[in-house]
């Protein structure tokens, strides 16, 4: 029986035979880190690019996906620590991966020394209501917000992460005084305001869109430059007089210390992936932007982004 | 009524040549990897996913569930012939079908598996036809204070749990809890009790580590020392009428089996719950509910008959939130999700809606595949029997390279196998100071789930426990729950203060 069941593995894993050859080709199977639990977006993303990578052959071997959702992507950054040197790891990341290190330390470590595989898209934040809670703009929003005070819960991801970092820009920029309680995974923040066991969120649009399409939520304003294709009626925090927008990157890196053939073997990778038809009908279906942005010109990104990110976790008093 | 009709239009789909050909392949391949420990269903839905290109998204789903599915009887397996749970989900089944199997009855509980399996899965998949829009609504009124009044109801199933030794049932459970705290906090981020500073300790001790452990390496030293390597596991031998015999015996689990059915059903609807605490609290309410409670843990077929129940109604439970609010109910479906996405559906409220033939094919296979994965599980039993013919002294040793794959199986580091003796031993010394370890394995499930749905209670209600008790369904699940842990522990007061009455 353990024959049959290997021979079928073998059979399902020589599916994905290179047809192109490369200098340097992963020896095994690819462990392939999700900084985040399962369901959320970034969970989907990066299912959806090991698919694309095994549907059109773009990798000799399978990527396998493991979710290290712990303590706002700390298990998945020292799990990644631990693989310095390691040429068959890579890692989905958000922007946990600035914030999370700064905030922990005690961690000991450098995201800076990481290596770059490729930028895959710019995540977008909208801010949303339930549809039955009558609120239909901005000045509706903080009405109501106001009112409840602390009573009012807005549900998100993790802890000093995106989610609070944006929950903290509006209490700051509309004075209230909104509560953040952290969960698993956007999918279960999306669930929590379609429940409404929270009155708001700031997902992304991957996360909301299914009880946004269903008429069960409402997107109020949009933290992008410009109103999104999809959102029309949601003007963006620049329109209401606010200087404010926020991404977040999704992005794939490789473990600390990876060979450089491992690293242009990878960023090759999912540059295809970038390119395919699958990837770019996602990113115009989810609200994505963003061009594919690989080696040094990430790391600037990512120097760039972790200044940012320094500055507001410092207003919010997080390190 | 056009719930009929629909279901008719995905009969068509599902019996088709080709969907019907992968659900007997499907099922088939699930029941292998089920029995494999450290292969459970969720590495056998991803290595089996790309795959799935190659036929249309329905056939595709139709396959993968197919899996998942034949992985729920197929966990049972493991647990009964070996003492390994095959899969986290049937951990329960060790309990009594371990037992049983010593005991030279394996072809019962095998059985008893099989039916209950396919009992469970038939009532789901029935609730799952009728009330699918309804019930998702339920999931949707689950917020965090109902999922912490829940785990309190599980809990309170534990106290039965242990039989009447309460204060070695709570020893187990505290011992079970602290385990569960070990890890990252999911609400501030930081390290708790990680012994100093080992990282291995940051993504928490893996359950099936410490259940392989205990209920894997724990018995079988408990097994060697007590027999002097002398044991004659079974003389089970095989043959229809004993088949037979042994359905007639399950009738007595009746009662058991449709509870298990429904529990599993409605805690796999939650997301976040999934198939595995659904079967631990199966098992403790068929204790529980029990006339002769003592017996559980020492081979009674309700104990292998409820948790297996339990785990295939939790299986297309769970695959109510995956469908209808587009976030998974277990591990193997947030893989499923994945796939649905990647084939251009839309996991979500609208699906019933823009994608019938999907659904409903879907829906419509859970129930084929449901008759196939009996008929190939009985068939299959004289060859699992066969394995116990091997003699003990060969099928040691082999049990315990299996319990090594499968700890080191799910995050694939050393530090869990060191660890997993670690149990092993710890389970051997509970088991001969008579400690009850079912409660640790329930805390250690649970507890994490328990945790982080009270503190996000406590801070959505600025610290109150009111939460808990003044939102309509987190209150009556709380005070079951309450009335639950206070009627064992009433009975042994009164029990101490008449010592008379039996």
């Amino acid at each position: 029986m353990k024959k049959l069941l290997t021979t079928f593995t073998a059979c399902a894993l020589s599916l994905g035979a290179a047809t192109v050859s490369f200098a340097w080709e992963p020896k095994k199977p690819v462990e392939f880190v999700i900084m985040a639990g399962q369901g959320g977006g970034a969970d989907k993303m990066a299912r959806l690019m090991q698919t694309v990578i095994e549907k059109h052959d773009f990798a000799s071997k399978p990527f396998v996906p493991v979710n290290k959702p712990g303590g706002s992507g700390a298990e998945a950054l020292v799990h990644m620590k631990s693989k310095t040197g390691d040429d068959h790891t890579v890692m989905v990341t958000l922007n946990s991966f600035y914030t999370t290190p700064m905030r922990q330390s005690g961690l000991g470590i450098d995201t800076q020394t990481f290596t770059p595989v490729g930028r895959m898209a710019e995540d977008t934040f909208l801010l949303w209501v339930h549809s039955e809670s009558g609120i239909t703009n901005i000045d509706e929003f903080v009405e109501a917000a106001k009112a409840k005070g602390s009573d009012w819960i807005m549900a998100g991801t993790g802890k000093g992460q995106e989610d609070q970092l944006l929950t903290n820009f509006l209490n700051q920029a509309y004075g209230l005084t909104m509560k953040y309680v952290p969960f698993k995974g956007g999918g279960r923040v999306a669930k929590e305001l379609a429940g409404k066991h929270a009155n708001s969120t700031v997902n992304n649009p991957s996360e909301q869109l299914g009880f946004y399409e269903a008429g069960d939520t409402r997107a109020i304003a949009a933290f992008t430059p410009e109103r999104l294709e999809l959102f029309p009626d949601a003007p963006t925090f620049n329109e209401l007089g606010k200087d404010f927008v926020y991404f977040m990157q999704r992005s794939v890196v490789g473990a600390p210390g990876m060979s450089d053939e491992a690293q242009a073997y990878y960023s090759e990778v999912f540059r295809k992936v970038y390119d395919s038809e699958e990837w770019q009908q996602y990113m115009k279906k989810k609200s994505l932007r963003g061009e594919f942005i690989s080696g040094d010109d990430l790391k600037a990104y990512w120097q760039r982004e972790a200044g940012v990110h320094h500055t507001m976790l410092k207003e919010i008093g997080e390190i | 009524m056009d719930v009929i009709g629909l279901l008719i239009d995905g009969f068509l789909v599902a019996l088709t040549p080709l969907n019907l050909g992968l659900v007997i392949f499907g099922c088939a391949l699930g029941l292998f990897i089920g029995a494999m420990p450290g292969l459970g269903s969720v590495n056998g839905v991803a290595i089996l996913l790309p795959m799935t290109f190659l036929v249309p998204p329905t056939s595709a789903i139709i396959f993968l569930a197919a899996i998942y599915y034949g992985d729920m009887y197929g966990g049972a397996i493991s647990s009964i012939m070996l003492g390994i749970p095959g899969a986290s989900t049937a951990v329960a089944t060790t309990f009594d079908g371990r037992p049983l199997a010593l005991k030279g009855l394996a072809d019962q509980a095998l059985v008893g598996a099989a039916v209950a399996s396919f009992v469970g899965g038939t009532i789901s998949v029935v609730l799952f036809t009728l009330f699918a829009p309804p019930l998702a609504e339920v999931a949707l009124a689950f917020g965090a204070p109902e999922e912490f009044a829940l785990m309190m109801l599980a809990f309170a199933t534990f106290i039965g749990l242990g039989g009447d030794e309460i204060p070695k049932t709570l020893f187990s459970i505290f011992i079970g809890l602290v385990l569960s705290a070990v890890g990252l906090d999911i609400i501030s981020g930081e390290p708790r009790l990680i012994f100093g500073d080992l990282p291995s300790f940051f993504h928490g001790i893996n359950f099936l580590v410490l259940a392989i452990g205990i209920y894997g390496i724990g018995e079988m030293l408990w097994t060697i020392e007590s027999n002097s390597g002398k044991i004659d596991l079974t003389r089970a031998t095989v043959s229809f009428s004993r088949i037979l015999d042994s359905m007639k015996k399950l009738s007595s689990s009746v009662k058991s089996v449709f509870l298990g059915s429904f529990l599993g059903y409605f805690v796999g609807i939650l997301p976040a719950a999934g198939a595995t605490p659904g079967s631990l609290m199966a098992y403790g309410v068929a204790k529980a509910i029990s006339k002769e409670p003592e017996t559980f843990g020492k081979g009674n077929l309700e104990g292998v008959a409820a948790p297996e129940a339990a785990n295939n109604a939790a299986s297309t439970g769970s695959m109510l939130p995956m469908l209808t609010l587009g976030i998974p109910g277990s591990p193997t479906t947030a893989v499923l999700l994945g796939g649905m996405v990647i084939w251009g559906l839309k996991p979500g409220p609208m699906l019933f809606v823009e994608s019938q033939e999907f659904v409903w094919g879907l829906i419509a296979s859970l129930y084929v595949a449901n008759i196939f994965a009996l008929v190939i599980n009985v068939m299959f039993i004289p060859l699992f029997l066969w394995v116990l013919r091997i003699p003990f002294s060969i099928l040691a040793p082999i049990i315990f390279v299996l319990c090594i794959v499968g700890g080191y199986a799910p995050t694939q580091t050393m530090h869990d196998i060191w660890l997993m003796f670690g149990f092993g031993v710890v389970g051997y010394l509970m088991r001969k100071l008579n400690y009850p370890m079912a409660p640790a394995v329930l805390a250690i499930v649970l507890g994490p789930l328990a945790e982080t749905s009270m503190r996000q209670s406590l801070l959505i209600s600025q610290g109150s426990f009111g939460v808990c008790f003044n939102r309509p369904i987190a209150g009556v699940i709380m005070v079951i729950a309450i009335a639950m842990f206070l009627v064992p522990v009433m009975n042994s007061i009164r029990k101490r203060l008449r010592p008379d009455t039996p």
